[in-house]
């Protein structure tokens, strides 16, 4: 019902299952070890960014195309490159249907 | 269970019927119309799961049309029925059943939605049509018929240039791709005189007419699969059409793909195993270039999926990256032919069909439901919206773990066995496999961080959760990964294994029509 | 030689039709490429009709003799007229495509790429 056989190991999610919620008791717990007695309303719920001031909402919040901006930035010649291949014109498509077909014509007819 | 053979048939005549229905029904009451399209389809899903049920315990199933039996020589269409066609035709049932569920609330305000639900079972009647048909020629008129009725709801929007920029370039490719499809067709029947799938495929010989034939049917129905480098249109159409019909356009790829597995396994099946230049077997050469193809889509799909910023672009790149797994392991499954991992690999590149379809078609919901909210594709302006919108939020946590291919969902089921077979051809294929999907869970992460967490933005403070038709939508599709998740033995043996096994036994879908020989 | 005459016509056909896809920049001009291509698959099929030594499927006062299966006329119609749906679908719109970018240039109407 559970497991598969990949020929070389196996498979079966109902461990996992056990993990995942071993793991969010143990989160639980670990959670309600906390203190309870913050004072709401004061300094105490505001976030702390080692004595720098609090940006507006708008700013604070990390963009997605400056996510991972270390990948992107160290595969720059990869990414101009993909860029430049994703041009968006229609007949650059049909150019790449008719050089792989031009491909395997050659591969399969030779 | 034993259902009459005329199912078959009325598996494709029902949404055809209901498609001309519609109209009529629209011009009584909004709400009514539809109900009738949800009923239809409930219906015509139904029907599928009836004949599911009965060509996985008894067999293939042919219906002759205007005739009561095969007459010789074969002429009349025929619809045959195996284990993969039903599995795809599965796919396709329950996913335009769950669109057109979430369009009740997604579509409300656009004018013209007669035309719109008369589309989506047309599309339907084509994509089921495709995958159910025995016969070459009726699988191009299919063909063409669900790309007509895709092209015009991609370009559904007809007041957003984008729209309709995509919907001109699905439209020149698939018009395109479907007469080089027409021409091999003609290269078939000036050799054989048959378009039967089963009859060409008992006399097929493999000569020089037929390489053409087989080069021209694999690429152009790749490159309306969506295969790198011939991708280009996915994103595009994908990212401009109204969310419902995104993952309707993702089965109709699906069925483009079952096409080329249909032509390399059934209609070639007799002379995989030939020998061809420099001694070495058909099969070897066709499964290397697909599985150089399925590289390439990996590798591009999710390096420029990192790179989007617009949500549903961001998920079409996803998906290529998805096909290319599929095509992995087929691909991997036709070099290997008859060894045990070779099985193995083409159980994990069919079950990997169904798990795609489900999650990809699960993102795109989600990202439907965020523009549906916030009127908002662009992820660098969203942010916050899991304070809003929760259970949605858990809906994207679903999918995007599921596509990563994170364990205990489906995607990783499949994976992991499309892994551990590649792993035994070549290792190094599998470590791309790997590594292209960690960095796929990475491009999601990123659509998870900046779409729902952050602090709450103050132009997103009245954002509200999406209507109940949605989420329900939303909540089947989600329910099924988790299941098909937990039970993946269950769903490999009843539904993948048959499939898989229907592939390899062309013998068994030639013996069904050509009796003896003729 | 005479006979290859069609067969070279179908090549003809197929490529003036790629290539007007692939090279030229007005979109009316693509969508005749597409219909050059159709013409060229379409000339092809007729063109298969015909066996050796047979005559046309015509019962009525036909001279004797082994007809030709008329199964390419069929086809061939069926794709006339879907390739009829397909031509007007893309003038249609090429036509919005006209009045959301003011141009038919291909290489102007790429809002959406990378």
């Amino acid at each position: 019902m559970f497991t598969i056989e990949t020929g070389s190991g196996f498979w079966n999610p109902i461990i996992w299952v056990i993990a995942i919620v071993v793991t969010f008791l143990l989160i639980y717990i670990l959670r309600s070890l906390g203190k309870k007695e913050y004072k709401k309303d004061t300094e105490q719920i505001k976030s702390f960014l080692s004595g720098n001031p609090e940006y507006p909402k708008e700013k604070m919040h990390i963009k997605a195309s400056n996510l991972y901006w270390g990948f992107t930035t160290n595969l720059k010649g990869l990414y101009t490159l993909l860029r430049k291949m994703h041009t968006g014109n229609t007949s650059d498509y049909v150019l790449w249907f008719v050089i792989i077909l031009a491909i395997f014509l050659l591969v399969e007819v030779i | 269970m034993n259902v009459p053979d005329y199912t078959v048939a009325l598996v494709v005549a029902v949404p055809l019927l209901g498609a001309f229905l519609t109209p009529l029904v629209g011009r009584i009451n909004d709400k009514l119309r539809n109900i009738f399209v949800i009923i239809v389809l409930a219906l015509n899903a139904f029907l599928v799961f009836l004949l599911a049920s009965d060509v996985l315990t008894t067999g293939i199933k042919t219906y002759v049309f205007g005739a009561k039996d095969l007459t010789y020589p074969i002429v009349r269409i025929l619809f045959e029925v195996d284990a993969m066609s039903i599995f795809m035709a599965i796919i396709s049932s329950i996913l335009v059943t769950v669109a057109v569920i979430y369009s009740w609330s997604f579509m409300k305000e656009n004018t013209g939605l007669d035309k719109y639900y008369s589309l989506i079972l047309l599309l339907t009647a084509g994509m089921l049509g495709m995958v159910l048909t025995g016969d070459m020629f009726n699988f191009f008129v299919f063909l063409e018929i669900s790309s007509i009725a895709s092209c015009a709801l991609i370009a559904f929007w007809t007041n957003k240039g984008e729209s309709v920029e995509a919907g001109f370039k699905y439209i020149v490719i698939s018009a395109m791709g479907a007469l080089f499809v027409l021409f091999a067709i003609a290269l078939l029947y000036g050799q054989y005189n048959a378009l039967n799938i089963a009859l060409l495929s008992s006399v097929i010989q493999y000569t020089f007419l037929d390489k053409i034939a087989l080069v021209l049917l694999i690429v152009a129905l790749a490159m309306k699969a969506g295969i790198v480098p011939m991708h280009m249109w996915l994103p595009d159409s994908y990212g401009s059409a109204p969310s419902s019909i995104s993952i309707i356009l993702v089965s109709a790829t699906l069925a483009s793909l079952y096409g080329v597995f249909r032509v390399i396994f059934t209609l070639y099946g007799n002379v995989l195993s030939k020998i061809a230049n420099f001694g070495i077997p058909v099969n070897v050469f066709i499964g290397w270039l697909i599985v150089a193809l399925a590289v390439i889509s990996i590798l591009i799909g999710v390096i420029m999926a990192l790179i989007q910023t617009d949500f549903k672009r961001l998920i079409a790149y996803g998906a290529v990256a998805e096909l290319g797994y599929m095509f992995l392991g087929i691909g991997t499954g036709i070099v290997a032919l008859g060894t045990a991992y070779g099985k193995t690999a083409l159980d994990g590149g069919i079950f990997h069909i169904m798990n795609d379809a489900l999650d990809v078609g699960l993102l795109f919901l989600v990202a439907g439901a965020i523009y549906y909210a916030t009127k908002e594709t662009s992820l660098d302006k969203l942010g916050g919206l899991a304070r809003n919108m929760k259970y949605t939020t858990v809906f994207f946590i679903i999918g995007f773990l599921a596509v990563a291919g994170m364990p205990p969902l489906n995607g990783f089921a499949s994976k992991l066995l499309i892994y551990e077979s590649t792993f035994q051809l070549n290792p190094i294929l599998a470590i791309v496999a790997i590594l292209c999907s960690i960095l796929l869970l990475a491009v999601f992460v990123k659509v998870f961080y900046s779409a729902f967490m952050g602090p709450q933005l103050p132009k997103f403070k009245d954002v509200k959760e999406v209507p109940k038709s949605m989420l329900f939508s939303m909540g089947i599709i989600a329910c099924i990964i988790v299941i098909f998740g937990l039970f993946p033995e269950f769903i490999i043996n009843n539904l993948v294994e048959p499939a898989a096994n229907a592939l390899i036994g062309y013998s068994e879908y030639i013996s069904q029509v050509v009796v003896g020989g003729i | 030689m005479i006979f290859n005459i069609p067969y070279i016509a179908v090549a003809a056909l197929i490529l003036l039709g790629l290539y007007a896809l692939i090279f030229k920049r007005n979109l009316i001009k693509m969508v005749i490429g597409i219909t050059l291509i159709e013409s060229g698959v379409n000339l092809f099929l007729i063109t298969l009709g015909y066996r050796k030594e047979s005559i046309a499927p015509i019962y009525t006062s036909s001279p004797g003799g082994v007809m030709a299966f008329p199964v390419p006329q069929a086809l061939t119609l069926t794709s006339i007229v879907i390739g009829v749906a397909v031509i007007a679908l893309m003038l249609s719109l090429v036509m919005h495509i006209y009045r959301h970018y003011g141009t038919l240039d291909v290489r102007k109407v790429r809002r959406l790429k990378e």
